[in-house]
């Protein structure tokens, strides 16, 4: 895809997009809604007309080519099964529609991949949300796709079954090698399931890559505060040490990486994950474990949620900022209380720079669940 | 407040052993009473009536009495199969032409028409503001003498193609079988098109979409989806239309000439001209029992159970 751009009246909801997918990979677009990421989806597809820019599969174009001319299927948000067909009669639509032989064969194959066998015979409406589901996904895998479009397909389903279709998903992409392309709203969902991941913002990609290196080195705001959590505390680049930066806080000073901190600027936010974040009691002993190279002391704790896996608290630092810290449960021996004065370090490797011209609550409002 | 306590409490104590123990089919049942009857004085007592007087024997000057006089029918079919046959073969021609203008009008209104959606339905309902006699003269002047749609089908050679198929003769489209079935498809035209805007409208383009996805040029999805989606509403517009255009003898009569009478006609003098009330009866029976019998077998055929 390059340069796409699509405009609703006055809105752009896809704005000078460009991106390479690579094939048989398992890619998410992940964004709050509103982000122009269904309306992406839709232009692969071919059910919106882009404003302007081009789309290529391998090397071939399909910008201003019909639906049914493009090796492309969507696994709708609605599912949109046809009602007054079978399961069998629903995913040997597209089969029929291009005069394929062996349809039988190849509907039954599919079938029993995603577990339907016993269901062929039903309509959709006697099927549960998941089997739909299902009915849905091989409808389009049977067509053996050069890339398949899902558009928030989990979204209609309850957390577990959701996160029992993840697992699915991962492994029929795996099984049939195609390549996937996911839009999604739910961040973990994109995390469990995607080789890469393209985070987007108002109808941009904000980053694009590996789960783990978009998690660890978030290089916008949107993208450290959508993804996850982040702590984002305001900085002043001092000097650069060797391979670090020094940046001086309102009290004391943190180190960064220099390959983790944007060039020629000044004004940085220091990112830092809740969970790489240790407390340590004031003043600090050996009680707590290693103390990392980076410490903010004077921290208050001012709210503290046992949560079983790990403990969850908010630490108020010396300039008034809120910090969370997430510990985990390694043994409850040290549990730090309401009011307890506090010390949190954490190491230089795992904190990262971002420009402080951003936004610092970008990405933060969106609350996955609820959407 | 004495009288609004009071209730409340005796609810909690008394009342409420007998409201669980009433039967919870009684109150449907009762919901019925009113319209049973109304079918019953309306439709069933007329029609023991009407079947009773099938197989009386008599005159009007000398009474009736049933006398089991099943000749009535064979007397009536002898003399009036033409037009009974020709009754059916109309309405099946209006319900097809019906069908043909119906469905494109329907499917722009549901599908395509946006916001003028309700301004056209209103314009499909607006003929019956006036009365059925009246549109039906109104056709008489439409296609009357030397009239435009007259005029077009002169010069367009239509009226040799409709002369060759029997449906006009000379160089008139009045008095003609194409103006009676013109005039049963105009008056049932919006019969055929309520029932199919309403299936049409609930068709989720989300399919559409899907099957374009799935390989199906427009043409393909509409034969593969839209169509046996609408089917409920195509079978409830060809019944509106078939079941009413079989009995009706306004449009044969206004528009027609004594070869293209209806069976409701011939009804219609048997029972106010001629005053043979056996041989009308008779008629009236075997007119009901035949499109029942054609509705059934086509509803079984259409396949659409839950119409039924």
């Amino acid at each position: 895809m390059s340069s796409l751009v699509k405009t609703f009246g006055p809105f752009t909801a896809v704005d000078d997009l460009s991106l390479t997918i690579p094939q048989g990979s398992f890619f998410a677009l992940l964004g709050p809604s509103g982000c122009g990421k269904t309306t992406t989806l839709r232009m692969v597809a071919g059910l919106e007309e882009p404003t302007s820019g081009t789309i290529h599969i391998g090397s071939s174009e399909l910008t201003g080519t019909k639906p049914y001319q493009r090796p492309v299927n969507t696994v709708f948000q609605s599912y949109a099964l046809f009602p007054h067909m079978t399961v069998w009669d629903n995913v040997a639509f597209g089969l029929k529609r291009r005069s394929q032989a062996n349809v039988k064969k190849q509907v039954d194959d599919v079938l029993e991949l995603t577990e339907l066998t016993t269901l062929a015979k039903r309509k959709p409406a006697q099927l549960s949300g998941g089997q739909q589901q299902r009915v849905a996904l091989a409808r389009a895998i049977v067509n053996k796709p050069a890339v398949l479009l899902l558009d928030e397909p989990l979204g209609a389903l309850d957390l577990k079954l959701r996160r029992q279709m993840q697992m699915e998903l991962k492994r029929i992409q795996t099984e049939v090698g195609l390549t996937f392309v996911h839009v999604t709203h739910d961040q973990e969902e994109a995390m469990t399931m995607a080789d890469t991941i393209a985070v987007m913002n108002a109808g941009r990609i904000e980053q694009m890559g590996p789960p783990a290196e978009l998690y660890e080195q978030p290089r916008t705001t949107f993208a450290a505060n959508f993804l996850g959590q982040s702590n984002l505390i305001r900085a002043t680049v001092k000097e650069r040490v060797g391979d670090s930066v020094v940046a001086a806080l309102p009290t004391g000073t943190l180190r960064v990486a220099v390959s983790r901190v944007p060039e020629g600027v000044n004004e940085i936010l220091v990112g830092i994950r809740p969970e790489k974040i240790k407390l340590h009691d004031e003043p600090v002993t050996a009680v707590d474990g290693p103390v990392g190279e980076n410490t903010i002391t004077g921290g208050r704790v001012i709210d503290a949620s046992f949560i079983g896996v790990s403990t969850q608290y908010l630490v108020k630092t010396q300039w008034g900022q809120e910090v969370m810290v997430f510990e985990q449960n390694q043994g409850i021996a040290n549990l730090n209380a309401v009011g307890d004065l506090v010390t949190m370090s954490f190491s230089a490797d795992h904190a990262f720079a971002l420009d402080a011209g951003q936004d610092v609550s970008a990405g933060i409002e969106f609350d996955p669940e609820a959407l | 407040m004495a009288a609004l306590a009071e209730p409340v409490a005796g609810r909690s104590k008394g009342a409420r052993p007998s409201r669980r123990g009433r039967p919870s089919w009684l109150p449907p049942l009762f919901l019925m009473i009113p319209g049973a009857i109304w079918l019953g004085v309306f439709f069933v007592v007329p029609l023991v009536f009407l079947v009773s007087q099938s197989i009386q024997s008599g005159s009007v000057a000398d009474g009736y009495k049933v006398t089991w006089h099943f000749a009535n029918y064979t007397y009536a079919f002898q003399h009036f199969w033409h037009q009974f046959v020709r009754s059916l073969v109309y309405a099946l021609l209006a319900t097809i032409f019906s069908l043909l203008i119906g469905y494109p009008l329907a499917y722009a209104i549901a599908l395509k028409a946006g916001r003028f959606k309700s301004i056209l339905l209103v314009i499909v309902i607006a003929p019956f503001f006036t009365s059925f006699l009246l549109r039906t003269l109104a056709w008489q002047t439409i296609l009357a003498g030397d009239g435009l749609v007259v005029r077009f089908f002169r010069s367009t050679h239509l009226i040799a193609v409709t002369n060759w198929l029997h449906l006009t003769n000379g160089d008139q489209l009045l008095s003609s079988p194409l103006a009676v079935v013109s005039g049963l498809t105009y008056n049932f035209l919006p019969f055929m098109v309520l029932p199919l805007f309403a299936s049409l409208e609930r068709l989720d383009p989300r399919l559409l979409e899907a099957s374009g996805d799935l390989y199906a040029r427009p043409i393909v999805a509409f034969r593969h989806v839209t169509l046996p989606l609408s089917l409920p509403g195509i079978v409830a517009g060809t019944l509106l239309t078939f079941i009413p255009a079989a009995g009706d003898f306004i449009n044969a009569q206004l528009l027609g000439n004594t070869n293209t009478t209806m069976i409701g006609s011939v009804i219609n003098s048997q029972f106010l001209t001629v005053l043979d009330y056996s041989g009308a009866a008779a008629l009236s029976v075997a007119l009901m029992a035949t499109i029942v019998v054609l509705v059934a077998l086509y509803v079984r055929k259409a396949g659409t159970e839950e119409l039924v």
